[in-house]
């Protein structure tokens, strides 16, 4: 049996936990695959997980699940592995799941393979996940006892390719005895640092920047582009973290997520935390030095050069237009 | 407060790796290597928490010979002392996650560390797991992608990045392990003063017995599959330009 550990937060499923489901039934096979919901009110993710075609949904249900803390998960699922017996368990990669995952595996003494993007079945199943910033892939396979745990990068497996049962899959109480002393986090609820000033999720066309972009100075010369295309500014993580653009330009796994209609990437690479936020874009362009950066696997339109003197001729071509 | 860093020599971010005829491994001859970032943004947490409380910053890491060289950039940017657990196999793509926080936490098991830095992931497997397996082996509590530290005897308080711009407060009590996001603080550089006073410094070398088991074994290393046919546009700059906003009106219709 292969088991989905789903992620909710207040009765609410995260959307990664559909991608888990669909990579569990790549890998599963004839085996039947099921999931497990765990939180002080669980109901409404269990509900909405028993929709995909899984034969059970065990909920784990206590005060001392939520807020999350790591301590308290490990202890739980510690013991719902030790019930239930799955012989691999997949979950979505993600912040929740880096937290608490090699903690679980490691008190297991079990192997867990972080950011899979892709699955081989076979007797022993191979995992395909990103190695060198997404330069190399790796195929790995999992050592030792079974179950083996999977986290699923978030995007690699879409939500809706998760098949869906005739019926709801029947939901189980699993009672799990935790000791609230065993416990050593206290957790506060989560909050947002400010109101969110930029919305990015709604911009038509992006212009993202990225380490290329090599010093704050050279921000200007983003922002003219940006300002030629009718775009919007936007970075990678290294350049909000320099302080050079405000954190709320961020995009990726840390900041907003975006889909505009264009998406014009200057000095790039293509680091996967960055990947994720904005892959929806229609049409994607890399304009970057190192032709062998990530980004042009994921480029519809790109050019291999020095951006400080592509994107000022850019910016001549689209004011002669 | 006696805090411990643990940090990665990686391959420099420029470098771009070949697959060796293993198919396993990587061309290492050609490549540079340098500090893992978020270890160097843990490392700098660490000297601006020994300047606030006092104590002192050891900066620890398993991996081969060649690895001093971070733990010298390390006593250089002002970290008092140096443990190395060195064995040539922890150069191995055969190193997991499990073999190297294993050998870390027996060799500073007996520090009793009040505080543990790591960087939240490595720039080279990334695999995000060694701080926390490192935690669980020294029987700590910990929290992850940590963007503010605050030292409260007997605790610690510590702000948690979660995703999409949440942030979250944790408290734990010491001793506790932590990892730490890059941009968490502004990093400093080694001055030269920093580097003659390193060359003082201990680097304590620890030779494992033998080495705690992989969990995850490298079957094969390939290249990315495009998921998208990229069209290059070459030329000179102005050409290329000229070039892509052609396309940019006509093809693809994304600008009016």
């Amino acid at each position: 049996m292969i088991l989905v550990i789903a992620e909710q937060q207040r009765g609410k499923l995260h959307r990664a936990s559909w991608e888990a489901v669909a990579a569990a039934q790549d890998l599963a096979g004839d085996q039947p695959v099921e999931a497990l919901v765990l939180g002080a009110h669980p109901g409404d993710a269990a509900t909405e997980i028993s929709q995909a075609a899984i034969t059970a949904v065990h909920v784990i249900e206590s005060p001392l699940l939520e807020p999350y803390t790591p301590d308290g998960y490990t202890l739980a699922l510690e013991k719902a592995i030790g019930a239930l017996q799955p012989s691999h368990v997949l979950l979505p990669h993600t912040y929740r799941t880096r937290d608490f995952a090699p903690k679980l595996t490691a008190r297991l003494d079990r192997a867990l393979i972080t950011d899979c993007v892709g699955i081989t079945r076979g007797e022993k199943p191979t995992f395909r996940r990103p190695v060198y910033q997404g330069k190399l892939m790796a195929e790995v396979t999992a050592e030792g006892e079974q179950p083996h745990f999977i986290s699923v990068q978030i995007g690699a497996y879409r939500a809706d390719n998760a098949k869906r049962g005739p019926t709801a899959a029947p939901v189980k109480p699993l009672s799990v005895s935790l000791d609230a002393a065993a416990i050593r986090q206290k957790a506060e609820e989560p909050f947002q640092e400010a109101k969110q000033a930029v919305d990015l999720s709604q911009a038509e066309r992006i212009v993202a920047v990225g380490r290329g972009i090599k010093a704050q100075e050279h921000i200007a010369l983003a922002e003219k582009l940006a300002a030629a295309l009718g775009a919007q500014l936007a970075a990678s993580r290294p350049i909000c973290d320099s302080g050079w653009l405000p954190m709320e330009r961020q995009v990726g796994s840390s900041g907003q997520t975006v889909a505009p209609r264009l998406y014009v990437e200057l000095g790039i690479s293509g680091a996967i935390q960055h990947v994720v936020g904005m892959k929806g874009a229609r049409t994607i362009v890399a304009i970057n030095k190192d032709a062998d950066a990530p980004i042009f696997e994921i480029a519809d339109y790109g050019i291999v050069g020095d951006l400080f003197e592509i994107v000022p001729a850019m910016i001549a071509e689209l004011e002669k237009a | 407060m006696k805090i411990a860093v643990c940090i990665k020599q990686v391959p420099t971010r420029e470098w771009q790796p070949r697959i060796d005829d293993t198919k396993r491994g990587v061309r290492e001859q050609d490549a540079s290597f340098e500090m893992n970032e978020p270890d160097a943004y843990a490392l700098e947490e660490a000297l601006r928490l020994r300047e606030k409380h006092g104590g002192e910053v050891v900066v620890c890491t398993a991996g081969p010979a060649r690895a001093s060289q971070v733990l010298r950039e390390a006593l250089a940017r002002g970290a008092d002392r140096a443990i190395h657990v060195e064995d040539d196999r922890l150069a191995s793509i055969a190193t997991d996650s499990f073999v190297v926080a294993g050998s870390l936490a027996d060799a500073v098991r007996d520090e009793k560390f009040d505080l543990v830095l790591t960087g939240l992931q490595s720039d080279d497997q990334g695999a995000a797991q060694t701080g926390v397996i490192l935690a669980e082996r020294l029987g700590l509590p910990h929290a992850t992608i940590v963007m503010d530290v605050q030292v409260q005897e007997p605790g610690v308080r510590v702000k948690r990045e979660l995703e999409g711009g949440w942030f979250q407060w944790v408290e734990m009590p010491l001793p506790a392990l932590l990892t730490i996001q890059s941009g968490i603080n502004q990093l400093r550089y080694a001055t030269l003063k920093g580097i003659m006073a390193a060359k003082k410094k201990e680097i304590r070398k620890v030779a494992p017995a033998s080495l705690p088991a992989a969990r995850v074994t490298v079957a094969a290393l390939d290249i990315p599959r495009k998921s998208k046919q990229t069209q290059i546009i070459s030329g000179s700059p102005a050409e290329a330009a000229k070039g892509l906003v052609q396309k940019l009106i006509e093809e693809a219709r994304v600008i009016e």
